[in-house]
C-alpha cells in the first residue's frame, strides 16, 4: 500500500515538473496567437536557442545558472522583438497556410543556425555546475525526489502566480485581455495592438528560453533538433488549453505532462501513445480548446 | 418602381426568434412578417442588430431560440445551404465575394450550385455550356458582362455590389435579403445598385436593411424598425414617419451622427 | 430566369471557361522529361522513381490544400497507412494465409488506395468539423498517433506486426505475373511508379477541371460565400478529403513496393512538412506544381548535400531560406513567377 502510494505521488510530481515547463514554454505561445490569430510554428526554436544560451553561459563561462537564465530571457526577448519587427509582422494579414510555411521555414533555419554555432552534440548541464540545492534528492519521508524538480514545480508556480497577477490585475494585462477577446474592438478603444503584440511577443519568447533553459535537466539534454522535436507538444498544449487562455494553458499542459509521465512510466513502450489520442479526443468534444471561447 | 400589392401570404415569418452571446442579448423574440412579392425595409441604429437578424435568418448563426418560417414550412433546423436551395437568398453588407477568381467565375459557381451539377466531378466544366451561358446572362442583365473576365479584385467597389446581386438572382430567389446593398459605393455610383433593386422581379419577396433613409422612403412599401435586437415599430412609411418613439430612438440618434 | 432564346456570345471569358480543361501541347512536357530521364541517368533511377512517387503524394496534398485550402500537417497519416496496407500484405509470413496474392503489387495498390481512403472518411468526418489550428493540430495528432502505434504495436501486442522501428522486408511479385521488379537497376519500378502517376495525376486533372472542382476553389476562396450560393461545404470537403487520402494511400502503396520495405519513415511529420514545402515551392493550386516542387525540391536537397555535405546542416538552411523567401516574395509558388513571367513577355510582345 505505502509502496502504490510512494510511486503514485512520484509520478505526479515528476509530471507536474514536465507539466510546468510544458507550461513556461506554451503561455508565451498561446497569448501571442490569441492576440494575433497567427499560426507560429517557430516557437520551440526560441526555447531552443535560449537553452543554448544557458548552457554555454554555465559549462562555458562559470556563470551562476539562475543567472543565466536570466540572461537567456533577455537575450531572447531581444531576439524575439528583432524577429518579429523584421520578419513576423509581414506574414500576420497572410492566409494560414503561408504562415505555417513560413515559420517552419523559421525553425530549419533556427535548426541549421544553432548547429553552425554549437554543433551537433548534444549539450547537458554538468551537475557540479549546478548550484548546490538543485543537486541531489529530497526526503519526502516515503519518497525521494530530485531536487531540480522540485525546483521546477516551485518556478512554474511562481511563474503562473506572477502571469496571473500581471495579467488579472494590472493595466497591460487588461489591455491584452482586451485584445485577445477582440481585437478590432480594442484598437477602436485605443489601445495600440501593435505595440502590445511586440510586448507580448517578446515576453514570450522570453519565457520559452527561461523554459528551454529550465528543461535541460529534465528533457536529458539539447540538441538541435529540439525544435523539431517539440514543436508538436507545444502547439498541443495551446490548442487543448484554448488560443489565448492562460488558465486553459495552464490545464492542459498539467493534463498533458501528466498523462505523458505516466504513460512512459507504465508503458515504456507505447507509453506516447496516450497524448495524441487524448489530444484527439479532447479536441473532438472540445474544437476551440478547454477553455477557448466556442464559435 | 413597381406597384406591388402584398398578397397577404407570408412568405418569411420568424416568431420569438432570440440570439444571446453569453449575456449580451442580440435579438429578443423578434416577430416578424415578410409578404409574397413585399418591398420591406428594416432600419435601425448601428448596432441594433440588423445584420445579426439576417444572419439569423439565413441560418449563418444558429438561433438561441424561437421559429423560422419559409413559406409555411418551419427551417429553423435546416442548415444554411439547404435554405438556399428553399429559395432565401442574402447579399452581404460587406462584399463577399470570391475575390481571386473573375467575374464570370463568380457567377459560376452560384450558377452551377442552383443548377445541381456543382458535385459532378469527371466531366469538365466545358461540358456544359449551358451553365457557362446562363452565368454570362445574369452578368449581361446587370450590364456586367464586359467585366466578365476581369478579376473581382480589378473591379471598383460599385461594380464588385453589383455582382453580389447578380449571384443572388443567379439563385432564383423567392426570399431576397440585401444587406445595405449601397454600402460603401460612392453616392455618384449608387444609382446603378438602386436600379437593379427597383429592377427586380415583381414575385421576390425583398427584404431591405438601409442606412439611406432616402432609399427607404423610395423603395420600401413597409417598413420595420429594429431597435436593441427588438422590433420598435412595423408600418407603412408614413405610420413610421410619423411615430414619435421611432422619432426620439431612431431618427434621433440619426441628428447626433 | 433561364432564357433559352438567348444567344450566348462567344465572349472571350466563357470561351476561356469552356476550353479550360484541354489539353495543351506544353503539358507534354514533363511526361517526355520523365522518359528522358530514364535513358538519360540510368544512375539515378531509385531517386527518380521516388520522384514520380512523391509527385503523386504532392498532387494528393495540393488536391486539399491547394485547391479546397484545407491545411493539413498530417498527410503522412494517410501515405503511410497505404504504405502499411500494402506491406503488411506482402508480408512473406502471412503469403499462404492470403491465399498467396498479398504480393501481388495491383492488389497492394488497391489496398493502399483503400486504406487511405477509409481512413480518410472517418477521421475527415470528424477533423473537417474543425478550422484553423485546431485542424492543423489534429491532422497531427493523427499522424503521431499511427506513427507511435506503427513503432510500438509490435511490443504492446507481442507479435510480430509491423516490426517496429526496422520495418519489413518483403518481395513483391511480377506485375500482372509478366514484370517483374528490378532491384538493381529499377527499370520495371520506374515504370509501374510512371504508369500509376499517370493514372493519378490524369484522375487529379480530371477533377480540378470539373463543377466539382470549381467548388473547391470557391470554398478555399470564400467559404461564407459558398454556404451563401447553397453549396453543401462539408459534404463537399469531406468528398475530396476522401479523394486525396485514397490518392496518398496509393501513392504510399506504390513507394513501399518499388524499395522492397517498409519502415515508419512513413509515417513521419518531416515527410509531411517536406511534401507541403515541395507543393508550396511548385505552386499550389496548380496542378504541375506539384512536379516542379518536388523536382526542385529533391534536386535542390541532393545537390546541397553532395556539394556542401550533410555534417552542418546547409540543407536545413538552404530548405528554410527557400521557404521564407517563397512566402514572402513568391507566395504562388515557382510556377506563379513563370505565369508573371509570361504575362510580361506577352504584354511586351503586345
Amino acid at each position: 500500500m505505502g509502496e502504490i502510494l510512494a510511486n503514485a505521488t512520484t509520478i505526479l510530481l515528476f509530471g507536474i515538473a514536465y507539466a510546468m515547463l510544458l507550461f513556461i514554454i506554451s503561455v508565451g505561445l498561446s497569448i501571442t496567437m490569441g492576440l494575433m490569430g497567427f499560426v507560429n510554428l517557430a516557437h520551440g526554436s526560441f526555447a531552443m536557442v535560449g537553452g543554448y544560451v544557458t548552457v554555454t553561459l554555465v559549462s562555458g563561462e562559470g556563470v551562476h545558472f539562475l543567472l543565466a537564465l536570466v540572461i537567456a530571457f533577455v537575450v531572447v526577448a531581444l531576439l524575439g522583438v528583432i524577429l518579429e519587427k523584421s520578419l513576423y509582422r509581414w506574414i500576420y494579414r497572410r492566409p494560414e497556410l503561408d504562415q505555417v510555411l513560413f515559420t517552419i521555414g523559421i525553425v530549419f533555419m533556427s535548426v541549421a543556425a544553432v548547429t553552425f554555432v554549437w554543433d551537433n552534440n548534444p549539450r547537458n548541464i554538468p551537475t557540479p555546475d549546478l548550484p548546490g540545492f538543485l543537486t541531489g534528492n529530497l526526503d519526502l519521508g516515503f519518497t525521494q525526489f530530485p531536487a531540480y524538480r522540485a525546483f521546477m514545480i516551485l518556478a512554474g508556480g511562481v511563474i503562473v502566480a506572477a502571469l496571473f497577477y500581471g495579467l488579472e490585475r494590472t493595466r497591460i494585462g487588461a489591455q491584452v485581455r482586451a485584445a485577445v477577446d477582440n481585437r478590432r474592438m480594442a484598437e477602436s478603444c485605443g489601445i495600440n495592438t501593435t505595440m502590445l503584440f511586440t510586448l507580448v511577443f517578446a515576453l514570450g519568447s522570453g519565457m520559452a528560453a527561461l523554459g528551454g533553459g529550465l528543461g535541460i535537466q529534465i528533457l536529458g539534454g539539447l540538441k538541435p533538433t529540439f525544435a523539431f522535436d517539440f514543436l508538436v507538444i507545444f502547439l498541443i498544449v495551446v490548442a487543448v488549453g484554448g488560443l489565448g487562455n492562460i488558465r486553459g494553458t495552464f490545464f492542459a499542459a498539467l493534463l498533458l505532462g501528466i498523462i505523458d509521465y505516466a504513460g512512459n512510466y507504465f508503458l515504456p513502450s507505447g507509453g506516447g501513445f496516450f497524448i495524441y489520442g487524448v489530444t484527439f479526443i479532447v479536441l473532438l468534444l472540445r474544437p476551440q480548446g478547454l477553455f477557448g471561447k466556442a464559435g | 418602381m413597381n406597384a406591388v400589392v402584398d398578397s397577404g401570404r407570408p412568405m418569411l415569418e420568424t416568431r420569438g426568434l432570440r440570439k444571446n452571446f453569453g449575456a449580451l442579448e442580440v435579438a429578443r423574440d423578434v416577430d416578424f412578417t415578410l409578404h409574397a412579392g413585399a418591398r420591406h425595409a428594416l432600419i435601425g441604429p448601428n448596432g441594433a442588430g440588423k445584420t445579426t437578424f439576417v444572419n439569423l435568418i439565413t441560418g449563418a448563426l444558429d438561433a438561441s431560440g424561437g421559429d423560422v418560417f419559409l413559406n409555411g414550412d418551419r427551417i429553423t433546423h435546416v442548415s444554411e445551404a439547404g435554405r438556399v436551395k428553399r429559395g432565401l437568398v442574402r447579399t452581404f453588407q460587406i462584399n463577399t465575394l470570391f475575390t481571386g477568381l473573375t467575374v464570370l467565375e463568380n457567377l459560376y459557381l452560384a450558377v452551377s450550385e442552383h443548377a445541381g451539377v456543382a458535385a459532378r466531378m469527371l466531366r469538365p466544366v466545358g461540358s456544359r455550356p449551358k451553365v457557362v451561358a446562363e452565368a454570362m446572362h445574369l452578368l449581361e442583365m446587370l450590364q456586367l458582362q464586359d467585366d466578365a473576365a476581369r478579376l473581382i479584385t480589378e473591379l471598383p467597389y460599385g461594380r464588385q455590389r453589383l455582382v453580389e446581386i447578380a449571384i443572388a438572382l443567379a439563385l432564383e430567389p423567392r426570399v431576397l435579403l440585401l444587406d445595405e446593398p449601397a454600402a460603401g459605393v460612392p453616392s455618384a455610383e449608387s444609382h446603378i445598385i438602386l436600379d437593379a433593386i427597383s429592377g427586380l422581379p415583381e414575385e421576390i419577396a425583398v427584404l431591405i436593411i438601409e442606412h439611406d433613409m432616402d432609399v427607404v422612403f423610395r423603395f420600401a412599401e413597409k417598413i420595420t424598425v429594429l431597435v436593441s435586437g427588438a422590433v420598435l415599430a412595423t408600418g407603412t412609411p408614413d405610420e413610421i414617419g410619423s411615430n414619435a418613439e421611432v422619432r426620439s430612438v431612431y431618427l434621433g440618434e440619426g441628428h447626433h451622427a | 430566369m433561364a432564357d433559352a432564346n438567348m444567344t450566348p456570345q462567344p465572349s472571350p471569358a466563357v470561351q476561356q471557361l469552356l476550353r479550360r480543361h484541354r489539353f495543351r501541347v506544353v503539358e507534354l512536357l514533363p511526361w517526355i522529361a520523365a522518359i528522358a530521364v530514364f535513358y538519360l541517368f540510368p544512375g539515378y533511377r531509385l531517386l527518380a522513381t521516388q520522384v514520380l512517387v512523391l509527385i503523386l503524394f504532392a498532387l494528393s496534398v495540393d488536391l486539399i490544400v491547394g485547391y479546397a485550402g484545407i491545411v493539413t500537417l498530417g498527410h503522412t497519416a494517410y501515405f503511410g497507412t497505404g504504405a502499411y496496407a500494402a506491406a503488411l500484405l506482402a508480408r512473406p509470413e502471412w503469403q499462404e494465409t492470403l491465399w498467396n496474392v498479398g504480393a501481388q503489387p495491383l492488389v497492394g495498390i488497391a489496398a493502399g488506395t483503400v486504406a487511405g481512403a477509409l481512413l480518410g472518411l472517418i477521421s475527415g468526418w470528424i477533423i473537417l468539423r474543425t478550422r484553423e489550428l485546431t485542424l492543423l493540430m489534429l491532422t497531427l495528432a493523427l499522424t503521431f498517433l499511427l506513427h507511435e502505434l506503427a513503432k510500438d504495436i509490435d511490443g504492446l501486442t507481442g507479435t510480430l506486426i509491423t516490426g517496429g522501428f526496422d520495418g519489413i522486408n518483403f518481395t513483391m511479385n511480377p506485375i500482372l505475373g509478366i514484370f517483374e521488379f528490378d532491384p538493381i537497376f529499377y527499370s520495371t519500378n520506374y515504370w509501374y511508379a510512371f504508369a500509376v502517376l499517370v493514372v493519378g495525376f490524369l484522375i487529379v486533372r480530371t477533377i480540378v477541371n470539373s463543377p466539382f472542382g470549381a467548388t473547391l476553389v470557391g470554398i478555399r476562396e470564400n467559404v461564407r460565400r459558398m454556404h451563401a450560393v447553397g453549396s453543401p461545404v462539408q459534404r463537399r470537403m469531406l468528398m475530396v478529403y476522401v479523394i486525396s487520402c485514397a490518392i496518398a494511400g496509393l501513392a504510399g502503396a506504390v513507394w513501399v513496393q518499388v524499395q522492397d520495405n517498409v519502415t515508419i519513415a512513413v509515417y513521419e511529420f518531416e515527410l509531411a512538412g517536406a511534401i507541403l514545402i515541395m507543393v508550396i515551392l511548385g505552386g499550389t493550386g496548380r496542378l504541375y506544381g506539384a512536379f516542379i516542387g518536388v523536382l526542385v525540391y529533391m534536386i535542390l536537397e541532393n545537390l546541397t548535400e553532395t556539394v556542401l555535405g550533410t555534417d552542418p546542416p546547409y540543407w536545413e538552411l538552404v530548405v528554410g531560406g527557400a521557404l521564407v523567401l517563397t512566402v514572402l516574395f513568391a507566395p504562388r509558388g515557382l510556377l506563379g513567377i513563370g505565369e508573371d513571367v509570361s504575362t510580361m513577355l506577352g504584354r511586351k510582345r503586345r
